[in-house]
C-alpha cells in the first residue's frame, strides 16, 4: 500500500492512529496494521486531527479502550466506529 | 550495521567525553552574578546558573551536592570552577569533583566580594580554557559512549515511530556493549507491572516498581487533583492525540526497545555501578530535570524525541532531537536533528531509522553541534525534593 492514513499498533487494539493532517467528516481512510503488516479501511465520521485517535468498532460507555494490546483507559460516552476518541469519551482509570 | 567507532576526550579517570566544556559553577544561587562575570571574561568558558543551594538540608541537600558534582565530573567537562557563597560547602563541590582526577579549584566570596572573587577566578578560568584548547580527540569504542534517553512533548506519533527508533538504537547499543538510561517515574504509571518485566533480575524488578510505588505514595498521592492538572498527559501531549497516561506510558516504554533489560535502578543523579547495559533512573518526567539528573549521573550523549515539539537543550550534555510528527518537522524544523517521519509514510522501517540516529549520535559524539546546541539551549533545573529549611 502507499502512505497510510492511520496506524494500528496490535491486532487487538479498539483503537488506530491518523498520520495525516485535515482528515474531514466522511472521508474514507486506508489504514496499517503494524503487528502484521495488513491493510484496514475505514470511514472516519468526525474530522479527526493528526495524531489523534479514531475508533475501530463501536464501543461502548464503560469499555476499556485498547492499544498497544494494553489497556490505556476507559470510555466515558459510547463511541461510534469511524468516531474521535480523545479525552471527551475517554478516561485514565489511575487518577 | 557494523559496529561504529568515534573520536572522543579521554578524561584522566578513563571515561570519555565528547564535549570539551571548561564550566563555571555556582554552589548556589548567590554566586551566579561572579560566575556569569567569569565567563563574560574569558570567552569560551561557560558558567551554569541555577537557582538553588541555600538552606537545604538532608536527602534534598545531598542531591544538591551530588548533581552539582556529577555535573563537574561529566566527561564532556575537561575543567571546573567552582564559586560558592562560602568556602565549606564550595570546597564539597571541589572535592567530589577532584575524584576525577580532573583540574578544578574553589573560590568563595565572602570576606572577598564579587570583585576580588571574579578576577581570581578569572585568571584560574583562563588557564583552564588555554589547557583544554589542546587537549586532543582519540578513537574510541562505541561501548564507551554512555547516552542516555528521554522523550518530551510526546504524542501519538512518539509511541508510534520516534520512541520506537530510539528503542531500535538502545537494542543495538546494548547489544554493543554500551550503558544507556531511562528515567521518568510518573510516566511509566499504568505501564509499571510491564516495565518490571524488562528488568534483567528480579531484585531490579522488585526495585523499579518500590521506586514507582514510593513516588506515587509520597507524591502523587498526597498532591494530586483528579486530572493530575494536567500535567500527566500535559496540555501539548493532549493536543497530539494523548489522552490518557496509559497510552502515554506505554509509548514511553517504547524507548527501551525490545530486548533491552535494566540492569539496575539509580536514585537521581546516581552514577551506574553495575558495568554495561541499560539502567532505569528515578526522575521527574519534566524534560530539563530529568536530563539534568542523567547528565549529573555521567551520560554524555542524549536522545530526545518529541511529538509536538519539545525544544530542550542541556549545558553539557548534547540533546539530539527527533521526531515522526510531520507537521513539527514543517512547523520548528530548525529544533528537530533527525526526522524519521518517513516511517509513518512507510518510507523507512524502524531498522533504518535506528540506524539513521546511530549515525547522528556518532557524528555529534564526533563534534557536530545539535539544533539544541546552535539554539543556545542550556536549560539546566536542579530537582529539589522539598521545601528549604
Amino acid at each position: 500500500m502507499s502512505k497510510p492514513d492511520f496506524l494500528v499498533h496490535e491486532t487487538k487494539d479498539t483503537v488506530g492512529v491518523v498520520v495525516v493532517e485535515g482528515v474531514e467528516a466522511g472521508q474514507q481512510l486506508s489504514g496499517w496494521l503494524m503487528e502484521i503488516d495488513e491493510t484496514l479501511s475505514i470511514q472516519a465520521l468526525d474530522a479527526i486531527p493528526l495524531g489523534h485517535k479514531i475508533a475501530l468498532g463501536d464501543i461502548a460507555a464503560g469499555d476499556t479502550i485498547t492499544k498497544y494490546s494494553h489497556d490505556i483507559g476507559k470510555a466515558v460516552a459510547d463511541i461510534g466506529k469511524g468516531r474521535h476518541v480523545h479525552v471527551h469519551n475517554i478516561k485514565t482509570k489511575r487518577w | 550495521m557494523s559496529k561504529p567507532t568515534f573520536r572522543g576526550y579521554r578524561r584522566e579517570n578513563g571515561r570519555v567525553g565528547v564535549r570539551n566544556h571548561v564550566v563555571i559553577l555556582p554552589l548556589d544561587d548567590l554566586s551566579n552574578a561572579a560566575c556569569e562575570a567569569v565567563a563574560n571574561n574569558i570567552k569560551g568558558t561557560l558558567a551554569i546558573p541555577h537557582p538553588y543551594g541555600r538552606l537545604q538540608f538532608g536527602a534534598d541537600l545531598d542531591l544538591h551536592f551530588r548533581t552539582l558534582i556529577g555535573t563537574g565530573a561529566n566527561p564532556n567537562v575537561a575543567a571546573v570552577v567552582v564559586i560558592g557563597i562560602e568556602p565549606g560547602w564550595t570546597d564539597i563541590i571541589v572535592q567530589g569533583i577532584r575524584k576525577t582526577g580532573k583540574p578544578v579549584a574553589g573560590f568563595a566570596i565572602e570576606q572577598n566580594g564579587d570583585i576580588a572573587t571574579i578576577a581570581a577566578a578569572s585568571r584560574q578560568a583562563k588557564e583552564y580554557l588555554q589547557w583544554a584548547s589542546e587537549l586532543t580527540r582519540e578513537d574510541c569504542e562505541v561501548s564507551e559512549l554512555w547516552v542516555s534517553v528521554k522523550c518530551g512533548e510526546s504524542d501519538t506519533t512518539s509511541g508510534l515511530a520516534s520512541n520506537p527508533t530510539v528503542g531500535n538504537f538502545i537494542d543495538k547499543f546494548d547489544a554493543w556493549g554500551a550503558t544507556t538510561c531511562f528515567g521518568e517515574t510518573s510516566e511509566l504509571t499504568g505501564a509499571e507491572e510491564v516495565c518490571k518485566t524488562r528488568a534483567a533480575t528480579p531484585e531490579a524488578g522488585e526495585k523499579f516498581l518500590r521506586t514507582w510505588q514510593a513516588y506515587m505514595d509520597e507524591v502523587i498521592e498526597p498532591h494530586k487533583t483528579s486530572d493530575l492538572s494536567d500535567s500527566q498527559p500535559t496540555k501539548g501531549n493532549i493536543e497530539g492525540g494523548l489522552s490518557t497516561i496509559e497510552e502515554k506510558a506505554f509509548g514511553n516504554l517504547e524507548k527501551i526497545g525490545k530486548r533491552a533489560e535494566y540492569v539496575d535502578v539509580l536514585t537521581p543523579a546516581e552514577e551506574p555501578a553495575k558495568g554495561p547495559g541499560l539502567y532505569f533512573m528515578d526522575t521527574s518526567s519534566a524534560a530539563a530535570e530529568c536530563v539534568t539528573l542523567q547528565a549529573a549521573a555521567g551520560f554524555v550523549v542524549h536522545l530526545f524525541p518529541t511529538g509536538q515539539g519539545n525544544i530542550i537543550g542541556n549545558p553539557i550534555e548534547p540533546v539530539i532531537k527527533l521526531t515522526a510528527n510531520p507537521r513539527t518537522v514543517r512547523t520548528m524544523g530548525e529544533h528537530v536533528d533527525f526526522d524519521c517521519s518517513g516511517i509513518l509514510r512507510r518510507e523507512m522501517d524502524l531498522d533504518q531509522a535506528g540506524d539513521g540516529l546511530i549515525d547522528m549520535t556518532i557524528r555529534t559524539a564526533n563534534g557536530r553541534l545539535t539544533a539544541a546546541e546552535a539554539l543556545g539551549h542550556r536549560e539546566f533545573v536542579l530537582t529539589k525534593l522539598y521545601r528549604s529549611a
